[in-house]
């Protein structure tokens, strides 16, 4: 519940009693204060700097240290006020976390001061608002990441690691070159014969000199044998280290799904293409196709070179925003062609024979490149054409620079977006766990409250001091207009689990319907929930004992396996009450013992145990002895 | 001449194009068309509306509470709204607050019409007073006359077996759906029929407040529950 409506609550109280004519049981009584102190002023000196704030204000959070009787320890009896030496710039922005229940994180402030100022306090720093948190998350990520740097580079001026395996040593030498001599090495070779590669060919196609013939022929045919020797040679290089990255790759599926590899692969795939087909004429033609891909290895040198890398993913972001650029020069140059050859109809002789042909045109116009191959005649073809040369300089040459600037903006926005998103849902996880946790918290109070009745019923006094730990009194209040809440509708709250167990349950059972007519007809509506705890208990004895019982140890196991589970309410209190009347006194002392036990480390943070003031245990006896008489019936 | 020919059309085209910029700016500026999609963005009125309460000697001359009670509750009441007074929107939220497992918009809604005596849509501090004031400070029969009002929602001096219904609905979407036992369709329904059965002394379908007061009079708990919210603050 946060903290600052705490102070509404009195209100939600007191419109409870809209529900009182309407309710049929007896409500349960309120939790009393047990020393109503006045509100008082409290004096906070932190090193020098005083700060003044109610009693209440910081009492709402009583798991923080201002808000527990941690501070007492801060305690300085000759000023009677409550002295830290820390630092007051931080300690405003905690104590305004108290007042407006929203902690902030201010930016001039050093992350990792921060952070142990609220280690200090007790605040966890999952509480930022959502104003402060996305800073104080990539402050955070910075500071990560330079201590990592520094933890990296330390490493590598210190020398041999730790003997990593083979393949782990190859990986890192494949990934930074700089590791060892062998991996610069082996570096350079290849970045060698990517450029030999890509020089042959370019050199390929060269036409040098003339073979007897009068036929001008490509260096590539002239000196076949060479080419081949040398693209051969590349080849190998390249295959041996693609298969050689494979092998040390360490999720080999991952690898092979990468950019990279994909790269490696269509540049070497050619070569033993070429190898395999045969100088079948048929398909020879699908084979110089092939050879087109030889080109892509210039892009292996994209591992060698950062700059590349870092374009080749700025495009990629900037994707959209090229594509709207495309879209709208398509739009245009789809306009102006359209105006041009209706323009140039007229012209005889016109080269601006259809409205796709009008597009080279309309295109080389508007990148002011204007060739000149196409011209138009006609005045109106020369006025549109001119209109077309200005509006495609600002068509292209505006939108440039503002690209240019966006790759950067659009870069951080899409990181900022993914961030969001995954803070977002962090964030919602939060809230679903801080409402749970309310309503866990009540639950788990409520069953304090049944075991503390129960403990009352077999008089071991020493054991209720385990359980009734001091709660906030907001906490007890707020309990308490959740009980009257139940007590008004009849129905209990109980958590998910439980429901889908009851809800199975209930299609497998069926109650003794024939019972509750007559019990209800004997009071009025102030009985009808004591009816109801009656079917609960008579449906039991029909069962067999030794079943109940299995539940029980099996309630017991349950809270042994897992803490954080509680026992159904519902066969809690039934088998409390069927203990009560078998009398087995000392299998239900110990069995309550063991559940007490158990208990007591569990709670988190947000459920505090649960008090019950004596009232409503005197009640539950009562009925208990009710239901004792009609079951012995 | 062709030539000639082809270039009157070339020019006609012309003519035709410049017509139709021309007639699209005119009734531009005549403000019949607009070209741009976002129209002029309408001044957002951001109602700052302050409200200072009346004076705390006032208040509590008007009110059951003393000075020091008032002061607290203002306190709480200024940090949780800051401008002085809770709108329907915020009310609602605040009271979810209370109940994570449920929805209580509806109940919310009811509770806050019975808040908002002057009916003006919004709760400030003077009616959250007075509210308070009766039910935690009145006698039985202020209480009582309370919650006949926060029933009555039409307030026409009835509670009709719908009125009640929704209600009734209304309270029970606040335990939300993981409840023991199972809410079924028409607990509401039967909550209603035994309220009716217990309120309703004439059986002509209507409780009125007199019906109501004399009812719950007779009933202990009822009775015994008005009184449990005493020390609330």
């Amino acid at each position: 519940m946060a903290a600052g409506v705490a102070a509404w609550l009195p209100f939600a109280r007191a419109a409870a009693i809209g529900w009182m004519p309407v309710a049929n049981c007896p409500m349960p009584l309120a939790p009393t204060e047990k020393n109503k102190r006045q509100d008082e002023l409290i004096i906070l000196n932190v090193s020098g700097r005083r700060f003044q704030t109610w009693r209440t204000t910081l009492e709402r959070y009583p798991d923080t240290l201002l808000g527990s009787t941690e501070k007492e320890f801060f305690f300085n009896e000759d000023t009677k006020e409550y002295f830290f030496d820390r630092d007051p710039e931080v300690f405003r922005c905690i104590l305004n976390f108290y007042r407006t229940g929203k902690l902030h994180y201010p930016r001039y402030e050093c992350i990792s001061a921060y952070d142990e100022e609220l280690a200090f306090y007790g605040i966890l720093p999952e509480i930022i608002g959502d104003c402060c948190y996305e800073e104080y998350k990539d402050r955070k990520r910075e500071n990560a990441e330079r201590l990592m740097d520094d933890n990296d580079s330390e490493n590598n001026q210190e020398g041999s690691m730790p003997s990593l395996n083979l393949r782990q040593t190859m990986w890192r030498a494949f990934e930074n070159p700089h590791t060892s001599t062998l991996a610069l090495v082996f570096y350079y070779v290849t970045g060698f014969f990517i450029a030999v590669s890509v020089i042959t060919n370019v050199v390929e196609t060269v036409p040098c000199g003339t073979v007897p013939g009068n036929k001008e022929l490509p260096c590539g045919e002239r000196y076949a044998v060479a080419f081949f020797c040398l693209d051969t040679a590349c080849v190998m290089i390249f295959t041996v280290e693609y298969l050689m990255r494979l092998f040390a790759a360490p999720s080999r599926y991952r690898f092979m799904r990468s950019v990279m590899s994909i790269i490696d692969v269509v540049a070497i795939m050619p070569y033993y293409i070429g190898l395999v087909m045969t100088n079948n004429e048929d398909v020879s033609g699908a084979f110089v196709t092939l050879r087109v891909f030889r080109v892509f290895r210039i892009f292996k040198f994209s591992r060698h070179s950062q700059g590349l890398r870092i374009l080749g993913y700025t495009l990629k972001s900037c994707a959209s925003e090229l594509g709207f650029l495309l879209f709208s020069l398509t739009m245009a140059i789809i306009i102006f062609a359209t105006v041009m050859f209706y323009a140039e109809k007229g012209s005889s002789a016109s080269k601006f024979t259809s409205i796709p042909a009008s597009f080279w045109y309309t295109i080389v116009t508007m990148t002011t490149l204007g060739y000149g191959d196409m011209v138009p005649k006609t005045i109106a073809g020369k006025i549109f054409g001119s209109i077309c040369s200005l509006s495609g300089v600002l068509v292209i040459a505006l939108p440039v620079p503002v690209i240019v600037s966006n790759f950067s903006r659009i870069y951080h926005q899409n990181q900022r977006a993914d961030k969001r998103r995954a803070q977002k849902k962090a964030r919602l996880a939060r809230i679903r766990v801080a409402k749970t946790g309310s309503s866990s918290a009540y639950l788990h109070s409520k069953r304090n409250g049944l075991l503390n009745a129960a403990l009352e019923l077999t008089g071991s006094s020493d054991d209720e001091q385990h359980i009734s730990k001091s709660t906030s009194l907001i906490e007890s209040q707020h309990h308490h207009l959740l009980h009257c809440l139940e007590k008004t509708t009849n129905h209990e709250f109980i958590d998910e689990q439980l429901f889908e167990q009851n809800c199975m349950d209930n299609s497998m059972q069926n109650y003794p319907s024939t019972r509750s007519p007559s019990l209800s007809s004997n009071n009025g509506g102030s009985t009808s929930c004591c009816s109801r705890r009656n079917k609960k208990t008579t449906h039991l004895p029909n069962s067999n004992v030794p079943a109940t019982r299995l539940r029980s140890m099996q309630e017991l196991s349950t809270i042994h396996i897992q803490c954080s589970e509680q026992p159904s309410l519902t066969t809690s209190r039934s088998s409390l009450n069927m203990k009560s009347e078998d009398g087995l006194r000392p299998n239900c002392k110990t069995s309550h013992l063991t559940t007490a036990i158990i208990t007591i480390p569990t709670p988190p943070a947000l459920t505090p145990e649960g008090e019950s003031s004596p009232h409503p245990t005197t009640n539950i006896s009562t009925t208990c002895s009710n239901i004792v008489k009609v079951s012995a019936l | 001449m062709l030539t000639l020919e082809w270039e009157s059309e070339g020019l006609q085209t012309v003519g035709i194009v410049v017509i139709i910029f021309a007639s699209l700016k005119l009734l531009h500026l005549l403000g019949l068309i607009d070209f741009s999609e976002d129209s002029v963005e309408d001044e957002m009125e951001i109602a700052t509306v302050r409200h200072r309460p009346e004076a705390l000697e006032l208040l509590e001359a008007q009110s059951k509470f003393t000075k020091k009670e008032l002061q607290i509750l203002y306190r709480g009441f200024k940090n949780e709204c800051p401008s002085g007074i809770v709108n329907e929107e915020t009310f609602k939220e605040i009271y979810s607050q209370f109940f994570p497992q449920g929805d209580s918009t509806t109940y919310a809604h009811f509770l806050f019409n019975a808040f908002d005596t002057d009916h003006n849509g919004s709760v400030s501090f003077e009616d959250f007073i007075m509210g308070l004031s009766i039910l935690l400070r009145g006698t039985v029969q202020e209480k009582l006359n309370w919650a006949f009002n926060l029933y009555d929602i039409n307030k026409d001096g009835y509670i009709t077996k719908e009125e009640m219904l929704d209600i009734m609905k209304a309270i029970y979407d606040m335990m939300g759906k993981c409840t023991y036992p199972v809410l079924k369709e028409d607990t509401p329904r039967q909550h209603v029929e035994t309220f009716f059965q217990k309120m309703d002394k004439n059986k002509d379908g209507v409780v009125t407040i007199d019906e109501f007061i004399e009812s719950c009079q007779k009933d202990e708990n009822i009775m015994r529950s008005m009184q449990l919210f005493e020390n609330v603050i």
